[in-house]
């Protein structure tokens, strides 16, 4: 199990105070200025040999995707804007981070700010997040009543500017340029790129979008040391992770873990098991709604990192581990899934539009067993004319949970329409 | 996608209060000069709130005045943003999360007591006006399942049972305490925090 040492949101659960002081005695902007000192260069070199990889769900590179903002500015703001549209179901770790450990994350924001060439941030919280809002605010005016925002922010003779703003219930808005047409006062419609927002992204100047574990994590990187993070973990998979286990275990919680812990592990040790014991599951979701699920032999042996859950034809995604036991009705739990990608498409491409809906009937259908024996190899066809041809990938997302359960519970499926088209032959029969 | 429109019934005005006002133009002031158009949902979520529950179509047309767009820039956001109430709510908004996660915990529980204790149909308000209740998508705070949120609160770990008792309480007057209703700490595995218990941790700096 990870040592306490090693964690780096010590607040997690909200035991301690989240105001400033405290968050200083936990060691929160603790010598921020030096970091800052060090120079932009230095943090990103710093970053990138930590090998963090983002934590909203792509796991891309974070110090690679911040050394892709222009080194100096051709007249045009840079900004910093920071994803806090937690909306993955299964994901609840940045509401954590938000109301707990604000500060993890506004330390963040200076240091990433300023490694950026940015002079202002932009915190996008979900609509629903009316608490983690509120407290963010406060944290921020503490921020700016104790010298650490606003001009030369905490001595490093850096200007900053951060301010929170929020969404209205849209999951979309998780995508980074829905959030920035979301940010900018319109629908949450993903844009075509390129232009990638490093080049064109709020209000058409350079901007980099970072989850809020991913900003968080970062000062305390930068204090301990990149050797320090890549050392836990596995390469290419380094770190320290929150992980968010619902569903069918005794114990559900969010725990800080290390990067490639066996997801039994994580469940035995965390969670207090599943419900029923190990050998009454059934699958797990392993990385938030939109991965493949896992059957138990999978899930036996599996760690979780990215490397490992792509392996297997899933992944990490926001290391929200969903559990269901042997008493779940698993197309059910995915056709609900289903009806969620089309309540939240945006509308713009046609095939997500249509195909969400589409799919999402099929897949109430099937639930039933009311289809036919061949509608199981057309719904996965198509999933596939759905995958990769949209502009953004929730089409993507809803594919891929049905593309799961029909690899891993095709035979679950067959089961349900031979029973019900036996029942009706039957009840034909006794007409 | 879904389709939402505007109410039939629309009153002819809406003005800000003169608090929410003053709180509009600090809220216009956190983006750079000509990109007012920003603070449209903040601007319609707070009168959506001093309206008790719902957006009206008069508000539509003083938010788009005030942010310089056209109206219809301002409707797509409220019929787009589905935290944006399109007819009336009751006094109090039940939001029952039924995604997967809380489905698993039972939230089919949740949805039945709504049915039977404020209304069988969601979205339509109770007989004596003070509640409705409506099926929400996944509100993220999933290892605390099912959850219900009202107005800015989480009532988290609820069962059919748990929020019975919620509705009553907002029925008689009372404001049932937000939270985990079996008593956890927050996200913490039932029966306390396994692990930040270094006491050194909470000692280092300041």
């Amino acid at each position: 199990m990870l040592s306490d040492k090693d964690r780096i949101f010590t607040n997690l659960y909200g035991v301690h105070d989240w105001r400033l002081p405290a968050a200083r005695k936990r060691g929160n902007w603790d010598g921020t200025k030096d970091i800052i000192a060090k120079g932009r260069d230095w943090i990103i070199d710093e970053m990138k040999k930590s090998g963090l990889r983002g934590r909203g769900g792509a796991g891309f590179p974070t110090g690679l995707k911040w050394s892709f903002m222009p080194k100096a500015s051709d007249g045009r703001p840079a900004y910093l804007v920071v994803n806090a549209d937690e909306s993955e179901p299964g994901t609840c770790k940045d509401r954590d981070i938000m109301r707990h450990d604000p500060h993890t994350l506004l330390e963040g924001c200076l240091i990433a700010s300023f490694a950026m060439n940015a002079h202002a941030c932009y915190i996008y919280v979900r609509g629903e997040f009316r608490i983690e809002y509120k407290r963010l605010e406060a944290a921020i005016e503490e921020c700016y009543a104790a010298g650490l925002f606003g001009k030369n922010a905490a001595g490093s003779g850096w200007d900053f500017d951060c301010y929170v703003h929020h969404g209205a219930g849209a999951y979309i808005c998780g995508e980074e340029t829905a959030l920035l047409e979301s940010l900018e006062g319109k629908k949450g419609m993903p844009r075509l790129k390129p232009p990638f927002p490093a080049n064109v992204g709020l209000y058409g100047c350079p901007t980099t979008v970072n989850n809020v574990e991913s900003i968080a994590v970062a000062p305390e990187i930068l204090r301990r040391g990149a050797a320090w993070f890549s050392a836990l973990g596995r390469p290419n998979n380094t770190g320290t992770k929150l992980f968010c286990i619902s569903g069918h275990v005794n114990k559900p919680c969010n725990v800080e873990e290390e990067m490639g812990i066996p997801l039994r592990e994580l469940i035995d040790k965390h969670c207090g098991g599943v419900r029923g014991g190990w050998d009454n599951l059934l699958a797990v979701i392993p990385g938030g709604s939109s991965v493949p699920l896992l059957p138990k032999s999978i899930c036996d042996t599996v760690l979780m990192d990215f490397d490992s859950l792509r392996d297997v034809k899933s992944g990490l995604g926001t290391a929200a581990v969903i559990v269901m036991d042997r008493s779940t009705d698993i197309v059910k739990a995915i056709a609900r899934l289903a009806r969620f990608y089309k309540h939240e498409s945006c509308g713009q491409c046609t095939p997500c539009r249509e195909g969400t809906g589409w799919m999402w009937r099929v897949m109430e259908r099937l639930v039933t067993g009311d289809a036919e024996p061949k509608e199981i190899d057309l719904l996965l066809e198509v999933t596939y004319q759905v995958e990769g041809h949209t502009i953004c990938a929730l089409g993507d997302a809803a594919a891929w949970p049905i593309q799961g359960l029909i690899r891993h519970f095709r035979s679950e499926i067959e089961r349900r329409i031979n029973a019900k088209r036996a029942g009706s032959r039957a009840s034909v029969a006794a007409e | 996608m879904s389709l939402r429109r505007l109410a039939p019934d629309q009153p002819t005005s809406f003005a800000f209060t003169p608090e929410n006002l003053a709180w509009a133009q600090k809220q216009l002031k956190k983006y750079p000069e000509g990109r007012q158009a920003s603070a449209v949902v903040p601007l319609l979520w707070r009168a959506q709130e001093q309206n008790g529950g719902h957006v009206t179509e008069p508000m539509i047309r003083v938010i788009a005045e005030m942010i310089g767009v056209s109206p219809i820039r301002v409707l797509e956001i409220a019929t787009f943003y589905t935290m944006f109430n399109l007819k009336p709510v009751g006094q109090h908004l039940l939001q029952v999360c039924t995604t997967t996660p809380c489905w698993l915990r039972g939230s089919d529980a949740v949805v039945a007591a709504c049915k039977k204790h404020i209304h069988p149909h969601a979205e339509t308000v109770s007989a004596d006006g003070k509640l409705s209740w409506m099926e929400v998508e996944c509100l993220g705070a999933c290892v605390n399942a099912p959850i219900i949120q009202i107005g800015d609160d989480f009532y988290e770990d609820v069962d059919g049972a748990r929020a019975e008792a919620i509705i009553n309480d907002l029925r008689a007057g009372r404001k049932p305490k937000p939270g985990s209703q079996i008593g956890r700490q927050t996200s913490a595995p039932e029966g306390g925090p396994q692990t930040l218990t270094d006491a050194s941790l909470y000692t280092k700096g300041g």
